[in-house]
């Protein structure tokens, strides 16, 4: 992404230049052609000229199009992940940023990820606004309390690089600074070998929290319990009771743990307690993976490095 | 040119004690009152600036402790903000100069102008004392849920403050909208209007639409820190973006208030060291009220990166490029302006050179912001602080300076020392350069904002930026001896020593109590230089 940011950038230093230097010029060229020569000169009865008045705002508006399309372009690569990510679930608190990969490890102000690949970010606060900064990368996203924001990047280079909040968010901000380390693959399969916390998936976590809070004695997996069951839900659209359907994404599964009267799936009552405060932000995103691995036909994950398969309780 | 007269009795000789000054109705007075005022608080602003510089110069955070550089960087905003640039214009120049401009005695409520600057007091004061009582640490754009459930500070206090100060806002936009619609002298059309009027009334409408809602939206912060009403924390049910979109609705047309001023005394100071009408005024004068109204619809722009859907970006992109081009339009309108004109270079007019120089670099780099590719990299970074003291601190305060030497023989009946503010004007100039354009390339960097703590591979560009400060200080410092000096010894000035067209050089300097002795008919256009 980096490169085609600072294209649209150099273009825009060059336009600014341009029109910089060209008042600049005029304005001086004026300021020394018509200088005043006698005391009580006036200058020419000139009061404007209609074409001139036309073309100095349609050149202009011109350019503003040409750089808002190109800029949207962009924008929009940004703005979509590819389908099949590297998922990294980031959570932000004052001040420190916690990662978590999917099976299992977990990270503080570092995050490794594998040089080439496609690493999609899942991000939300557990206090006030953060923001993901990677200016290597020319991307940034704010991390928002009470939401899932996202950010995807395919990192080119191995290397360090600068992740910074850029969110204000309270006394020790400028402190809320860590690393993305882009590594080989090499590298990064030995670093995943070695380091801590493997042996729990988090969508393993995400089981357990599931039977732990007794989220399994409604929502079933083979039969249909008081709740609707996950099984083959994520990504799928849920007809509601309201008459609308919904996608059951990030959001809306967030939304349903957290406020599950907001949008109640048809055919069932409105019958689940509100599960905000008694989840942490990561026990959430254990249970969001949780979810995602319920798949109705045996799962053939395509990621990089693809987790261990969780235990699924779908097969029969 | 004509000879210097003194009146018999004029709005400064008027009275001299304390309660003539306090209890006074004259918008000339008033206009000196926020003159003090402003300019007391933008020395107080300039002082949390330099302690923020000072701490920037090494990487480390040294200077002062986290908690008290965010506490500076939170009053530095909030002060030059809502006491220094919204008011500076409107309420010193444009409070003294929008009645003589179109031919009237006063403006149409004196005694809510009289209101407006006490409103405006008080709510400075209340800051201060919030300042005194631990300050703030939120930055002066409050987001939530930070200030409504997580800072430390007094967020209440200050928000107290900037309310109250924002009916001041909305008493002297009132008192301008309805002043130009009834008040203007015979002959004196909508179309004879000095350009500086115009840009008023757009500031005016901003003010008086604009200001309510960021009272509400604050008032909404202080119900939900000290009430629990959930309204932006979602801790509390609410939403923190809703917060951003109400403060950005108004505080991005807030700087329109901040520069529209400063576009009009623009406009009669290259016309008046130009002698030359202004270029395309219709166009010019229609800018202003085309930026007021696109003003309103750009707000989404700060919000780029705050998980806004990718279609309303898109939304708010196209439009930030459209507010751009009344702008443009203006800035060639200027120089074309001076084209087959009679220019001189008093001070005025370098201030005129200086703005044209900022306001191109402030302007051009909106438009990095609004392509929102390059803005997803560059925002709440050093890029954007660079960028909004450009086109809003350079631009007003250049304007501001250049409105204070333009009208200081008529507002004082004194000359000044053209010397020493040429060299002012120049070093401020310079100052301002160095201290801010080093900041867009550590923005592009990747330096962020409100950072007490950098890394060291940016501090080349903090010391630039720092050297400048100092030199900054130095050019601001100048004028306090100067015009100080010509109060008190300065020569007396002719009614209009600059040889220039408008209803405030008919006048005697200083301007009788009713500003004119006969009141005054109008019968020709404005900027009417040739003969």
């Amino acid at each position: 992404m980096a490169p085609r940011v600072d294209a649209l950038y150099y273009f825009l230093i060059a336009v600014t230049a341009f029109f910089t230097l060209l008042v600049a010029g005029l304005v001086i060229y004026f300021a020394f052609k018509y200088r005043r020569k006698l005391k009580d000169d006036a200058g020419a009865p000139i009061h404007g000229s209609m074409w001139l008045e036309a073309a100095w705002t349609i050149i202009p508006l011109i350019i503003v199009l040409v750089i808002f399309g190109w800029s949207s372009s962009i924008f929009f690569s940004m703005a979509r992940p590819p389908a099949h990510t590297l998922d990294v679930y980031v959570v932000g608190k004052q001040w420190m940023w916690k990662f978590q990969h999917p099976d299992g490890r977990m990270e503080v102000n570092e995050l490794h990820v594998p040089v080439g690949v496609d690493v999609k970010l899942t991000m939300t606060s557990q206090d006030v606004i953060h923001d993901v900064y990677v200016p290597n990368f020319r991307l940034k996203a704010d991390v928002l309390p009470g939401k899932y924001t996202h950010m995807w990047f395919k990192a080119t280079k191995p290397g360090k690089y600068h992740l910074f909040c850029a969110e204000y968010c309270g006394t020790n901000h400028s402190g809320m600074v860590g690393w993305i380390i882009v590594q080989e693959r090499a590298e990064y399969e030995q670093w995943l070998a070695g380091s801590l916390g493997q042996g729990t998936t988090m969508a393993q976590a995400g089981e357990k929290l599931f039977k732990d809070l007794a989220c399994s004695s409604c929502h079933q997996t083979d039969t249909i319990g008081r709740g609707p069951t996950l099984v083959g839900l994520y990504s799928n659209k849920v007809n509601l009771d309201s008459g609308s359907t919904v996608v059951a994404d990030d959001a809306y599964l967030r939304e349903s743990i957290t406020n599950p009267r907001a949008k109640v799936v048809a055919g069932f009552q409105p019958v689940m307690p509100s599960f905000q405060g008694l989840v942490s932000e990561e026990a959430l995103l254990q249970l969001l993976e949780y979810i995602k691995s319920l798949k109705a036909t045996p799962s053939n994950a395509t990621g990089v490095v693809s987790p261990p398969a969780p235990a699924s309780p779908a097969k029969k | 040119m004509d000879t210097p007269v003194t009146p018999h009795s004029n709005y400064l000789t008027d009275g001299y004690t304390l309660k003539s000054w306090l209890l006074t109705r004259d918008h000339k007075r008033i206009g000196l009152l926020y003159l003090f005022s402003v300019t007391s608080f933008f020395v107080l602003g300039a002082f949390f600036a330099a302690v923020i510089r000072a701490e920037l110069l090494t990487p480390a955070g040294d200077l002062v402790a986290s908690d008290t550089y965010n506490r500076l960087f939170t009053m530095h905003g909030v002060v030059m903000v809502f006491f220094f640039l919204i008011p500076a214009i409107p309420s010193v120049l444009g409070n003294f100069l929008v009645p003589i401009m179109i031919g009237a005695k006063d403006l149409a409520f004196p005694r809510l102008n009289l209101l407006s600057w006490y409103l405006y007091t008080f709510g400075g004061l209340f800051t201060l004392w919030a300042l005194v009582n631990g300050g703030v640490d939120t930055g002066w754009t409050f987001y939530t849920p930070y200030s409504s459930s997580f800072s430390n500070s007094n967020v209440a206090l200050v928000i107290v403050g900037i309310f109250i100060n924002g009916f001041s806002s909305i008493l002297t936009g009132l008192n301008f909208i309805v002043t130009i619609h009834k008040m203007r002298a015979p002959g004196m059309t909508w179309f004879r209007m000095p350009l500086f009027v115009w840009a008023h009334y757009a500031t005016g409408l901003i003010m008086v639409l604009g200001t309510p809602v960021i009272a509400i939206t604050l008032v909404m912060v202080a119900a939900e820190r000290l009430l629990h009403l959930g309204i932006f924390d979602p801790k509390l049910g609410g939403d923190p973006v809703l917060f951003q979109h109400l403060f950005w609705f108004y505080s991005h047309p807030a700087v329109y208030i901040m520069i529209l001023p400063a576009m009009g005394v623009m406009s009669e100071l290259v016309a008046a060291f130009s002698r030359k009408a202004i270029f395309g005024y219709q166009f010019v004068a229609f800018s202003s009220l085309a930026i007021a109204a696109l003003g309103f619809l750009v707000w989404g722009h700060h919000m780029f990166v705050s998980s806004e859907s990718v279609y309303s970006a898109m939304a708010f992109s196209l439009l930030s490029f459209l507010v751009a081009i009344p702008s443009a339009v203006k800035v060639f309108n200027w120089s074309a302006t001076m084209y087959k004109g009679s220019i001189s270079f008093e001070a005025p007019m370098l201030y005129v050179f200086g703005f044209i120089g900022l306001f191109m670099i402030g302007g051009m780099t909106g438009l990095f912001l609004a392509a929102i590719a390059v803005d997803v990299h560059v925002t709440d970074t050093y890029f954007v602080v660079a960028h909004f003291h450009y086109i809003m601190v350079g631009a007003s305060i250049m304007m501001f300076m250049g409105g204070v030497h333009f009208w200081w023989p008529k507002i004082f009946g004194k000359l000044y020392h053209e010397f020493w503010a040429k060299v002012a004007a120049v070093t401020i100039f310079l100052g301002f350069n160095l201290t801010f354009f080093p900041q867009f390339i550590v923005g592009y960097l990747g330096m962020p904002r409100r950072y007490h703590a950098y890394p060291p591979e940016f501090q080349l560009w903090n010391i630039l930026s720092t050297a400048g400060a100092t030199v900054l200080a130095v050019g601001y410092a100048m004028p306090a001896f100067y015009l100080l000096h010509s109060l008190l010894k300065g020569k007396p000035a002719p009614s209009n020593p600059w040889g220039a067209k408008g209803l405030e050089w008919e006048t005697a300097s200083p301007p009788p109590t009713h500003n004119f002795e006969t009141p005054p008919v109008v019968t020709e256009p404005p900027y009417n230089y040739a003969k």
